[in-house]
């Protein structure tokens, strides 16, 4: 019954939206990489590892990370002012606490690794879309990881549990449940929910967030082999 | 702070000497240069520049707002720049550097006093309500020259930039939905920016060639020759024949630049 | 099982055997599979698995030569930048012995040294020092970067492509292992081998490369390619080798006739030489004019791989 359903933009409940991923675009970061789905455009940089002035926040026996998610202020139908903001700053949080069951940092102690994510254009699902985008600029930075963290949302629209909302599906819909994870575990590394749910609805709706993050982990690959491979 | 290796001056200031640069440029010449516009939906004027390794993004978005006393009857620009961390690992996150503010406001001189923007045509209604632009300038990769490369990125975000109609109906402004406007533009300025290494006057520096001149000039011309705004930068003082010899040649250049838009 | 082959490009997370085979660097094993942790290259000999990293930061090794930047002069020591998440010191007795001296006129800020790890500590700040042939301070030339990883590249088999693009370029070349490239000769050659070296890195992992960089200097300083093609050996992959192998060989030459000399100097003074002595006598082989350390300008200094 539910295959049946045809959203607003013509997708399937299963469907994601079209996504583009790119390793590897500015020459002065250590990794980076670009990613487009729907109407988002991302782009993250990453430096490191490297020595850091903020002692405090340096740990003696791995490496750490630092994270800034940051909207640009063309990015959304009314100017964002620049700057931080409470919104960003949990974001910021919630992708390095997500980015960081996958790094490797042992061999880096007391050094330091910067990711930033800009979002260039917003529409619906930045966050998970910056985590996955974030990701593959760690793996073009050479950073040793054990898998490739991805992320993915899924949610409940006029009553039906779909994948990948966009941004109008964000705002009518009834609820948003992004998670990131590592896919060949299937261990999960962000979960957040907004919004109303049964404890059916909130599985089914985990389920189909984490066959998406598998999808998109196949983009991720196709994307790093395709930088790097030999012609 | 970078410090930059004393072999690597030495090296940089011989071959400028020799009218020769690391990249095989002459003095004169520009990196390769590429213009892309309308690359943000939601801006109603965007454009990416990527000058050899640099890359800036502008984004352009009109709002409704008060005119200034002293203009009732003129829209009113606002220029933005932020020098993104992911752009150079000597960037900071935090409020706009002094760096990032002088930028915003060279790049913001030229399109200002040349008049370009016919200003007069964003007004909706004198003295209450006049369109706002912000031109917000992303640096997402920092390879030198900066100021050139936001020069032609905000030029050519503005010349795609499209504003929605407003009226007055019932003493309330009425913005339309679908019906939108081409910003007015009556000219076309292009920046040019030079260093001075050893004694020569060097065009579109590099990073490095940065790091080891001792003073920018930045010279903004518009499409007819008219120099409409300069800038002296760095540590150490030009001479008046340096200056006049960098005039000249970007009349010349700025021809070239405003052929990418 | 194994589902990868030799050279293969992997990256993070990918299962690469089962069980029977052993996880070497840049791989873990979990639950009983040998998985890649970083964006490489598949290293299989035997039953042991190792990926060799794209890129990867320099992080300093005892007994490591590498290029660094003065970045700060102290009390009794200068901070160095070796272009790695660890900063080096290089103490003012490792130089000077037990002497006293203003250590700003020996090296100042932005000098550009050639050093050898002495001793990383357990927070991997490196100890450094000039102890070895060549080491010290470089006069003129330029520095080029190139990553870490595709040092043993420019190297070649043997020294097969550094000694090719000295020959050809004249240029003197000496390779730090933390991807720093100190090259000196006419203006326009260092040019050139700037430009060959960054080709080496961006094509590093493709075949014929040595040929390919050997018609581009021919082209370049000949205007015609050269008469005959090298016989490529394919490079026997030789990212897996250790990095600079046989220039480490070298080094270790070096040390054992040096620790043969002071043993004789032993016998003759019948005292233990105090570790300044050393470095005066290296220092007195090696004056300029200014009292400072010179490397370029010291013709009769060879620099690595020169296996002439």
């Amino acid at each position: 019954m539910m295959s049946d359903l045809v959203r607003d933009d013509g997708r399937k409940f299963d469907e994601l939206r079209p996504i583009k991923i790119e390793a590897g675009v500015l020459e002065r970061a250590d990794g980076s990489a670009y990613l487009e789905v729907g109407g988002n455009k991302i782009l993250v940089a990453v430096y490191g590892p490297r020595e850091s002035y903020i002692r405090r926040l340096l740990e003696p026996n791995t490496g750490v990370i630092r994270c800034r998610y940051n909207m640009a202020p063309f990015s959304v139908d009314d100017r964002k002012r620049p700057g931080p903001d409470r919104r960003s700053s949990e974001i910021s949080k919630i992708t390095a606490d997500a980015l960081r069951p996958a790094l490797m940092l042992e061999n880096y102690p007391r050094s330091m690794i910067d990711i930033y994510i800009e979002v260039i254009e917003a529409e619906g699902g930045t966050r998970c879309a910056g985590i996955t985008a974030a990701s593959v600029a760690l793996v073009d930075a050479g950073v040793p990881m054990k898998d490739i963290v991805v992320g993915c949302a899924a949610g409940k629209v006029y009553d039906e549990i779909v994948l990948d909302l966009s941004e109008k599906e964000d705002k009518e819909g009834q609820a948003d449940v992004p998670i990131a994870m590592m896919p060949r575990t299937g261990e999960i590394t962000l979960l957040q929910s907004d919004g109303n749910l049964t404890e059916e609805e909130f599985a089914k709706a985990v389920d189909l967030a984490m066959e998406g993050c598998r999808k998109v982990n196949e983009i991720q690959k196709e994307a790093l082999m395709r930088k790097y491979s030999i012609e | 702070m970078e410090i930059v290796p004393e072999i690597t001056r030495k090296s940089i200031v011989n071959l400028v000497s020799n009218d020769k640069r690391e990249d095989g440029r002459g003095l004169d010449e520009y990196r390769d240069i590429s213009i892309e516009t309308n690359v943000i939906s939601k801006a109603e004027g965007s454009a990416r520049v990527k000058l050899g390794g640099t890359q800036v993004i502008v984004g352009i978005k009109p709002q409704l707002g008060s005119p200034f006393p002293d203009t009732p009857d003129l829209g009113v620009l606002m220029t933005n720049c932020e020098m993104l961390p992911m752009a150079d690992p000597t960037f900071e996150p935090g409020p706009p550097s002094d760096d990032s503010i002088e930028l915003a406001r060279v790049v913001d001189r030229g399109i200002r006093e040349s008049e370009l923007v016919e200003l007069d045509k964003l007004c909706v209604e004198e003295g209450k309500h006049v369109w706002m632009l912000f031109i917000d300038l992303h640096i997402i990769d920092n390879c030198g020259n900066l100021f050139d490369a936001c020069e032609l990125a905000v030029m050519a975000a503005l010349k795609s930039t499209k504003i929605p109609v407003a009226s007055i109906v019932d003493e309330e402004v009425v913005i339309s939905e679908d019906e939108t406007f081409d910003l007015p533009i009556n000219n076309e300025l292009a920046l040019c920016t030079f260093v001075k290494i050893g004694d020569k006057m060097v065009i579109d520096p590099t990073l490095s060639e940065e790091s080891v001149a001792s003073a920018r000039l930045n010279v903004g011309v518009t499409k007819d020759g008219h120099i409409c705004s300069m800038q002296k930068g760095g540590k150490e003082p030009l001479t008046k024949d340096d200056i006049l010899f960098a005039v000249n040649l970007a009349v010349t250049k700025t021809k070239e630049l405003i052929e990418h838009l | 099982m194994i589902h990868v082959e030799n050279k293969d490009l992997v990256i993070p997370g990918q299962i690469l055997a089962d069980d029977e085979y052993y996880s070497g660097r840049g791989t873990f094993k979990e639950n009983g599979k040998v998985c890649s942790s970083l964006l490489g290259r598949v290293s299989l000999r035997n039953k042991k698995i190792r990926v060799i990293p794209l890129k990867s930061k320099y992080v300093p090794k005892k007994g490591d030569v590498v290029i660094g930047k003065i970045k700060d002069v102290r009390f009794s020591m200068w901070d160095v930048d070796i272009n790695s998440p660890y900063s080096g010191i290089l103490p003012a007795f490792e130089v000077f012995g037990r002497e006293k001296k203003e250590l700003n006129r020996v090296f100042d800020v932005g000098d550009v040294l050639f050093l050898r790890v002495v001793e990383v500590d357990e927070i991997k700040k490196a100890k450094l020092g000039l102890k070895g042939r060549g080491m010290g301070k470089f006069k003129g030339g330029i520095i080029v970067d190139i990553a870490p990883t595709k040092v043993p590249r420019l190297i070649g088999k043997k020294g097969s492509m550094i000694n090719m693009i000295k020959d050809k370029t004249k240029c003197k070349i000496v390779v730090g292992q933390n991807g720093l490239v100190w090259v000196k000769g006419n203006e326009d050659m260092e040019q050139l081998t700037r430009e060959i070296i960054h080709l080496i890195e961006a094509e590093a992992h493709t075949s014929g490369l040595t040929n390919k960089i050997k018609n581009k200097l021919y082209l370049t300083i000949d205007g015609e390619l050269p008469p005959e093609e090298i016989e490529e050996v394919e490079e026997e992959f030789v990212l897996e080798k250790p990095k600079l192998q046989n220039f480490k060989e070298e080094l270790e030459e070096e040390e054992r006739q040096e620790e043969e000399r002071q043993e004789e100097e032993k016998k003759e003074k019948k005292e233990k030489p105090d570790i300044g002595e050393v470095i005066e006598e290296f220092k007195r082989k090696n004056k300029s004019k200014d009292g400072s350390l010179s490397y370029g300008d010291n013709s009769n200094n060879s620099f690595i791989l020169n296996n002439k």
